[in-house]
């Protein structure tokens, strides 16, 4: 090979030589880890490992186990429907508010902060706050049939039917400020020659944000959505914090159970089919994403 | 569609500028100021829920309503939720976790952004062939649920010595937080103007050299988003602390969850709702000084998973 580089740059391996050895522990997390760590959590689900990790294969006699068992489709329930509500009310609450928020109003910043807080706080402190809250001996319920309305029911977190409900209200909370966030940079990133526009053309204002600012705003849109998604899938310390998984097993979630089999059951190969599983969603829901964010168009350089 | 309005917009007759002046009190200022009070209601009063809890007696709680406030106030559960309060047999109170919570976050924090800013500085100044696969996966790699890489994380460790060691879970931090932090300093790193890398390239200055000179000190704006990102976030970790280490290293969370859900005794919502309070006391303190730092940062890492 003829060596064309100017004098005194190496070719090849040693070129960038510093680079690479300063990169060497993303380069090790990327390739070992995360992709390195995930396909072999894949491999191993297809074996029969039970305490220690072992390569026996059984084909999917490890999925087939998982779908039959009663924890595991009480957990992909929850959180499917978990994962719908939190998605629904997480935008829409999350736009209304930055909507609002972007009228022009005063005390932009203490809305703002109060909003937001909750966001800075751990799962497992919000967990437990609303398991007070919600408890229903001392706290909503309580509250209001002292008030007179003795026949008051409101124990989400002692009803199987709806505890999952219970866990979504303080997911809100936690949650929605974030997207609130997020939705106002959107909002505030749009010319004010379009409102003026849509005012002149007399388009009333929610027609205005409905059929202009929303499509506009799709790439926001679209990161909420990748945000809210993503960590749909793993919630986990909310729900051991807030109920345990109880009451039974009525709000198991799919973190959960994988935890749950691979550390306390030690059934590791039950673990890795559970976990494996619970990348298809990511699959679906970020690769395209990713594809077009971080491949299309590079930026500069 | 915008376009069109864009023009149309700039065919019109140039008038006053911005909104018409309304009253204060219009139809309009109630449904807004409504809604936004409303919200903030219900985003406050966990807080005033907890506060208020933390600062009654036992008796009071069983008596009185959750919302109403103190009648008498005590800090006693402060005191027995800092030193007291039990997690199995140890009753040395909170104190224990929030220390090995100090002693984990320290390091991890700094650790995890020196090596994210040497990786987002090679990223920017630096690429070479292949570079940018690997920042690829590392993105992707962040929104994997971690459930997925728990147990290959688990052997890595134990493979190196150092599972259930304090080590041990500095790497987890450091290795589970690398992509936003890499993502933000690749990002602002690429802001720069490449003649500042330029002119230390033409004096000389080698990689090192313009990352300790140059780069390090231009980078202080981003230095405090990414340790706002980071002290919450490990502070508030509750999975790796309960995978990675011995109870002895549990951190503040996994402890709090212990003393609160455990089954043993009667149960102490004051000491409680005290310990809670004390736990989210850090971050919130953060989050509460930072500012517009923080709002900054979680914009900026909007992409975290």
């Amino acid at each position: 090979m003829t060596n064309t580089a100017p004098e005194g740059r190496r070719t090849g391996l040693t070129r960038n030589l510093a680079a690479k050895i300063a990169t060497l522990p993303m380069i090790a997390t990327a390739l070992v880890v995360f992709l390195g760590g995930t396909i072999w959590t894949v491999v191993y689900s297809f074996t029969n490992s039970k305490l220690l990790p072992k390569l026996n294969f059984v084909g999917l006699a490890q999925y087939r186990r998982l779908w039959s068992t009663e924890r595991w489709l009480v957990s992909v329930d929850n959180l499917m429907i978990y994962g719908i509500c939190m998605l629904i009310l997480s935008l829409v609450i999350g736009f209304v508010l930055a909507a609002l928020m972007d009228q022009k109003i005063r005390f932009e910043n203490v809305f703002r902060t109060i909003y937001l807080y909750p966001f800075a706080l751990s799962f497992i402190v919000t967990g437990l706050v609303w398991q007070w809250i919600l408890n229903p001996e001392f706290g909503v319920q309580k509250v209001v049939r002292s008030l007179g309305f003795t026949d008051f029911i409101f124990d989400p977190l002692y009803d199987q039917q709806i505890v999952i409900f219970g866990i979504l209200i303080a997911a809100v909370w936690q949650g929605t400020g974030l997207i609130m966030c997020i939705m106002l940079a959107g909002l505030r990133g749009i010319d004010e020659d379009i409102w003026k526009a849509a005012r002149v053309d007399g388009i009333p204002t929610w027609k205005t944000y409905v059929f202009i600012i929303i499509p506009m705003m799709r790439p926001v849109f679209i990161t909420a959505l990748v945000l809210i998604g993503s960590a749909i899938v793993k919630v986990y310390d909310l729900v051991v914090a807030q109920t345990g998984g109880g009451p039974g097993i009525a709000s198991e979630v799919p973190a959960k159970y994988v935890y749950q089999v691979m550390f306390t059951a030690q059934n590791l190969g039950q673990g890795f089919a559970a976990s494996t599983m619970m990348l298809i969603p990511v699959i679906i829901l970020v690769i395209p994403w990713a594809y077009l964010e971080f491949s299309g168009k590079r930026r500069h350089g | 569609m915008a376009d069109t309005l864009r023009i149309e917009g700039a065919v019109t007759p140039e008038g006053p500028h911005g909104r018409k002046p309304r009253r204060a009190l219009s139809r309009r200022n109630i449904m807004i100021y409504g809604v936004l009070l409303l919200a903030a209601f219900y985003y406050i009063l966990p807080l005033y829920v907890m506060v208020v809890t933390s600062l009654k007696g036992m008796p009071e709680i069983r008596l009185g309503n959750i919302f109403s406030p103190p009648v008498e106030i005590t800090f006693e559960p402060w005191v027995k939720a800092w030193s007291e309060a039990c997690t199995g047999l140890n009753c040395d109170g909170l104190s224990r976790g929030f220390w090995n919570s100090v002693l984990i976050t320290v390091p991890s924090v700094l650790i995890s952004i020196a090596v994210a800013s040497i990786n987002g500085y090679a990223l920017a100044n630096w690429r070479f062939k292949g570079s940018d696969v690997f920042f690829t996966i590392l993105i992707v790699g962040a929104f994997i649920p971690y459930q997925v890489m728990l147990y290959p994380m688990v052997i890595i460790l134990r493979e190196l010595g150092i599972y259930g060691t304090l080590a041990g879970l500095i790497v987890v931090h450091t290795v589970f937080g690398m992509p936003i932090l890499t993502l933000l300093f690749r990002n602002y790193f690429t802001s720069l103007p490449e003649e500042l890398f330029k002119a230390a390239r033409v004096d000389g200055a080698g990689f090192w050299g313009i990352y300790l000179h140059i780069m390090l000190p231009m980078a202080v704006p981003i230095m405090v988003v990414a340790m706002i990102l980071q002290v919450t976030g490990i502070w508030n970790d509750f999975l790796f602390g309960v995978v990675f280490t011995r109870p002895d290293y549990y951190p503040m969370t996994v402890q709090l969850n212990n003393i609160v859900n455990s089954v043993q005794g009667v149960k102490e919502y004051n000491v409680n709702m005290a310990a809670t309070i004390l736990t989210g006391a850090v971050p919130l303190a953060v989050y509460f000084f930072s500012g517009r730092y923080f709002v900054r940062g979680i914009a900026a890492g909007a992409v975290k998973g």
